[in-house]
């Protein structure tokens, strides 16, 4: 496995701390005028998505972490697990709850997911950045009334509630985006 | 993009104009400016500089960290005052506002002492930057202030440089002048107490300049290099020889001044309002 001295960090790098695997966000290189340099790291941990910052002195060393992310389509929920499969080896994978995270509202069978695997294991889910899903429940839609002012919350068919202009209609399909979870537009069927 | 296609024809004006204003502003101080060798046998004690070395007719040679030692020999031998801008290079140093090769002005005031040279400082930022006097604060009350204790009550430096670099540096707005830093951080400073002479310029939070009244006393330096030396082999750091050219001229005498370094990349990228040093220099290394 490789490793990675504070001279080489950078975002998107991956290194192993406190025994969980993380990724680099941000990295600044710190020397004081007459003091000793230091790395001030903002790191995403990947299992539990949290997000951290640490300071580490220049020229520590530090594993790297086995993590690679991979497109796979996901297939369905058997009630505790969700099964992906990646489409060029057709290998099935399972996803539990806590590596699901987030992603758990917005995802659709069929749909390409980024799994991150961590030593073979996926550690976590990132759905499309759009995803298309079908309203179940909310207000009827006042007809005509395009302003986009206001809105009201909407159940869409993944459980995930998103606020909508007040003309959408329970039973239309609309385009979501999953990073910040807001309405984007309709989508005809 | 290709590193040819980086320079700019504004940059450069900017950049030409900044140091012509430099130039200006200590001829008019009757201050002489000197070149001195960028290689030379010796380097620093310095435990967290590292110099970049190379091999010249089978011996090794250093090129500097800074002009300071090289300057003070000349002082020692009666130049007067005195400033340069040169090159220097520092080895594992690279970031938003770190290249390892660097452009620093250094300049020496004979007869001057600690307040004397903070005032000409704030001067020269003024003269070339046009901006309105700095704000000045010791690095007591900075720490009292924004971290909530008193740093000369702490002997971690290490600690206390995380805790300016996160709690105080964000807070520094425009140009701040720092002053009395803690005597475990003087290096060459004269020391008083808990506090040394020494102090540094923040341009919104970013280190430009550092400047001491001098140590004089050889004895006194001989003891602060040999203490140096005595850190890097605890952290297991290469041993550099003490530059003995450095302590014979100091044997001589160095005259009494006060002196200061200055960053011009990060001076130009304060003029330009950019946010990374590489986009201060017409060419970067790599």
């Amino acid at each position: 496995m490789s490793v990675y001295s504070t001279n080489e960090f950078k975002a998107g790098v991956k290194i192993m701390l406190d025994g969980d695997p993380c990724n680099i966000i941000e990295n600044e290189f710190v020397k004081p005028g007459k003091g000793q340099a230091f790395n001030r790291v903002r790191l995403r941990n990947l299992k539990t998505g949290r997000v951290l910052e640490r300071t580490f002195k220049s020229g520590e060393t530090f594993e790297g972490a086995d993590v690679t992310d991979a497109n796979m389509q996901y297939l369905y929920f058997d009630g505790e697990h969700w099964h992906f499969m990646q489409p060029e080896s057709f290998e099935q994978y399972t996803v539990g709850e806590a590596a699901l995270g987030d992603a758990k509202i917005w995802l659709k069978e069929q749909d390409t997911c980024i799994v991150t695997l961590y030593n073979g294991q996926p550690i976590g889910v990132t759905p499309p950045n759009f995803v298309v899903l079908k309203i179940t429940e909310t207000d009827p839609g006042i007809r005509g009334d395009t302003s986009g002012g206001g809105g009201k919350p909407a159940t869409l068919e993944t459980g995930a509630v998103v606020r909508v202009p007040l003309f959408v209609q329970p039973g239309e399909l609309i385009k979501v985006d999953t990073r910040t979870g807001e309405y984007v537009s309709r989508v005809k069927e | 993009m290709s590193h040819a296609l980086k320079s700019n024809i504004g940059l450069l004006a900017e950049r030409a104009k900044i140091l012509h204003k430099i130039r200006q502003f200590f001829s008019e101080q009757n201050t002489l400016e000197v070149e001195t060798p960028l290689l030379a046998s010796a380097s620093i004690t310095d435990p967290y500089l590292n110099p970049l070395s190379l091999i010249y007719d089978k011996q090794t040679y250093y090129l500097q960290t800074s002009p300071e030692y090289a300057m003070k020999r000349l002082l020692c031998a009666g130049s007067g005052s005195i400033y340069q801008i040169c090159k220097a290079f520092r080895n594992d140093e690279k970031g938003r506002i770190h290249e390892p090769e660097f452009t620093m002005l250094e300049w020496y005031m004979v007869d001057f002492n600690y307040e004397d040279i903070i005032n000409q400082t704030d001067q020269l930022l003024r003269y070339v930057l046009g901006c309105k006097p700095a704000q000045r604060f010791s690095y007591q009350e900075l720490f009292i202030k924004y971290a909530g204790f008193d740093p000369l009550e702490i002997s971690d430096d290490y600690l206390l440089d995380v805790t300016f670099n996160s709690k105080i540096e964000p807070n520094l707005d425009g140009v701040v002048i720092v002053y009395d830093y803690p005597a475990s951080q003087a290096a060459l400073s004269k020391s008083r107490g808990k506090v040394c002479d020494r102090f540094e310029v923040y341009i919104n939070g970013i280190e430009l300049a550092n400047g001491y009244h001098e140590l004089t006393d050889p004895k006194e330096h001989r003891i602060r290099f040999e203490n140096d030396l005595k850190k890097r082999k605890e952290l297991g750091y290469p041993l550099l020889p003490i530059d003995e050219n450095f302590m014979s001229a100091l044997e001589v005498g160095l005259p009494d001044c006060a002196g200061v370094a200055l960053g011009v990349d990060r001076l130009v990228m304060a003029a330009l309002k950019k946010n990374q040093i590489s986009d201060a220099v017409a060419l970067v290394v790599t």
